[in-house]
């Protein structure tokens, strides 16, 4: 990458930085004020995050990336409401959040799906959950089923599905109680590349056509980068806000923005960020100490 | 096929080869039983007399060991008198299989030697009716309260240090005081099985309800389940298939508890008839009793697993149990 030059992150084209401007102009949804988690273990007191403040714009799309151990799994169960902070606050349109709720969707890695159901009452759990009749969340099931293109397999059980299918009903059922934010927890992490481009496009799809705002986790940086309107990179011990990015490839976006120089210069920056350079020092440091044991008379000298 | 496929590690045999050696697992034991029955010099401690000699205290069938008879022969031999005959047998204890096939066969259209004593079909459905309302009471009470032990940590600590002590307590300890409280008929048998199985039954459903992947439950609150509708929507469908394979395991732990129940009070069912049978020395009817537990044991359980895969079409790998 270093061999082309690559404009600032920092710049934005006109048109996403009107963009920009009139998202921001949008009424908040989230709001997240200095949160703070501790835990205890063995070894005392560890603190996982702290100080994090941020919101989200109604509809806004953003991505949470970070080292390994910045908690950000811890984050989201706490937005989720799976885990109360120390300390601060977490709003939902101002309303203080306590508990899950259903307005507040989460998509796990692990896909979570009930198995003794099937696609279809999957699906109707969070709607029959509130208070639906069983035929108003057939009918809204099915719209949801479909949705997610998975028409056909609407009385077949989890396990006769695909992990990219499954991932595809868990997002449908999230979606069918029609929540104010949708948590996703590294949701792709288990599916294989190909799939997962697949995925990454059809949940982009799917936020720009539905009312949601959507929080997502995950470690890959071109994920993260595609996937983002803004992303929140964090630091690791402790968990803290690192730099919130606003994403200077145009949307929407297809496959060849990858290669865009918004693109490389956003994930340039995010590698600063996450790996920062004094980490290399520290793997030249433990350098593995290589001795060459390939046999004198080896047919294949050298691999180059 | 290589002989080494049988025996790979962690793999699957393919379906004749499973069948096959399924039913090796039962040809096996009755291959040996045969063989010690029929084979005239494998074991066969004793000999049946076939003709007395001049023994005196020898009788026409009588069984006696082999070195006396030997040493009764030598006497004969060197007295010069007659010789006493038999052919090896073995203990009276040990009925060949088609003796006991016979009374298999008997003991279900003979009538029964006394006027007061049951058919066997008759004892064998008290037996069941005292395992059935032993098992389903005990079921009844201890499933909920697992499932219950096994969801709120309230009510674990509630329940089972107390089960954890009780179950080490032999439940045929409970047999006198199950008979002062109960009286002498099917009441104590019935609680002797119930405290058998119910203090196992708890920790067992408990230990099951708690395997139960948290994040379905966590999945389930973030659409909206709360308090009860998680319990009954989520964590007892979660379970069940579970659930059903310990039921049908305990069910098996309840059977053995049948014999000890039965001897309390008045002895009654299958054990009446197997106790009587033996005093009278009629073991080929005891082995064609202990055949028949066993085998409505394996049917009730076979049939349970057919249910369950009809039930449960959702697992998919109930076919593994």
């Amino acid at each position: 990458m270093s061999h082309i030059e690559l404009p600032s992150y920092l710049s934005q084209s006109g048109d996403v930085k009107d963009r920009f401007d009139r998202m921001k102009k949008r009424p908040v949804t989230l709001q997240v004020k200095n949160l703070n988690k501790e835990f205890n273990s063995a070894q005392g007191k560890v603190t996982a995050l702290k100080d994090i403040s941020f919101e989200t714009y109604k509809r806004e799309f953003v991505c949470v990336i970070g080292p390994s151990g910045c908690g950000k799994s811890t984050l989201i169960r706490i937005l989720a409401g799976l885990e109360t902070p120390t300390s601060g606050q977490v709003l939902l349109d101002g309303n203080q959040v306590d508990g899950p709720s259903q307005e507040r969707g989460m998509v796990f890695q692990g896909y979570t799906l009930f198995p003794w159901l099937t696609i279809k009452r999957n699906v109707m759990f969070g709607l029959e959950m509130a208070g639906h009749s069983r035929a108003g969340s057939e009918e809204q099931a099915y719209q949801w089923i479909d949705l997610v293109g998975l028409s056909k397999f609407a009385d077949a059980y989890p396990h006769q599905l695909s992990g990219g299918m499954k991932q595809r009903v868990a997002i449908a059922r999230a979606l069918a109680n029609q929540p104010r934010i949708l948590l996703m927890d590294e949701p792709f992490g288990a599916l294989d590349a190909q799939t997962r481009a697949k995925m990454q496009s059809y949940i982009h799809e799917i936020w720009k056509n539905i009312d949601v705002t959507i929080l997502f986790i995950t470690h890959d940086l071109d994920e993260a980068i595609y996937l983002a309107d803004r992303i929140l990179v964090l630091k690791a011990h402790p968990g803290e806000v690192n730099e919130v990015i606003e994403v200077p490839v145009p949307q929407p976006r297809s496959a060849e923005d990858l290669l865009s120089p918004e693109f490389l210069a956003t994930k340039k920056r995010l590698e600063e960020l996450i790996h920062p350079p004094e980490d290399d020092v520290a793997i030249s440091e433990d350098h593995l100490n290589m001795v060459r044991m390939v046999r004198v008379d080896d047919d294949v000298e050298s691999v180059f | 096929m290589k002989l080494s496929n049988l025996f790979a590690v962690g793999k699957k045999l393919d379906t004749n080869q499973r069948i096959t050696v399924s039913v090796l697992s039962f040809v096996l034991p009755i291959l040996i039983w045969s063989l010690l029955s029929y084979v005239p010099f494998i074991w066969h401690p004793k000999v049946e007399i076939s003709h007395t000699g001049d023994v005196v205290y020898f009788k026409q069938g009588m069984l006696i060991d082999r070195e006396i008879f030997d040493k009764e022969v030598e006497t004969a031999i060197a007295a010069s008198k007659e010789i006493p005959q038999g052919r090896p047998a073995n203990p009276i204890y040990l009925p060949a299989p088609h003796e006991v096939v016979i009374a298999l066969y008997t003991a279900f259209t003979a009538e029964p030697q006394r006027r007061n004593e049951k058919w066997l079909h008759e004892s064998l459905w008290d037996s069941i009716q005292v395992i059935f309302l032993g098992f389903i009471l005990s079921s009844l009470i201890g499933v909920p309260l697992g499932i219950l032990a096994g969801t709120y940590d309230f009510f674990s600590k509630l329940f089972e240090p107390f089960i954890e002590f009780f179950r080490y307590l032999p439940a045929p300890a409970f047999g006198a005081l199950a008979v002062a409280v109960l009286g002498i008929y099917d009441a104590p048998k019935i609680a002797i099985i119930f405290i058998g199985t119910f203090f196992q039954q708890v920790l067992v459903v408990s230990n099951t309800t708690r395997k139960l992947d948290p994040l379905l439950l966590e999945a389930a609150m973030t659409l909206g389940a709360k308090k009860l509708s998680l319990l009954f929507r989520v964590v007892i469908p979660g379970i069940i298939t579970h659930l059903y394979k310990d039921l049908r395991l305990l069910l098996g732990w309840a059977w053995t508890y049948l014999i000890v129940a039965e001897l309390i009070g008045t002895s009654s069912g299958i054990t009446w008839f197997i106790t009587q049978q033996a005093r009278y020395k009629n073991f080929d009817n005891v082995f064609a009793a202990i055949i028949i537990i066993g085998i409505i044991g394996l049917t009730t359980d076979l049939i349970l697993a057919a249910l369950g895969k009809k039930m449960f079409i959702w697992e998919k790998d109930t076919a593994k149990a």
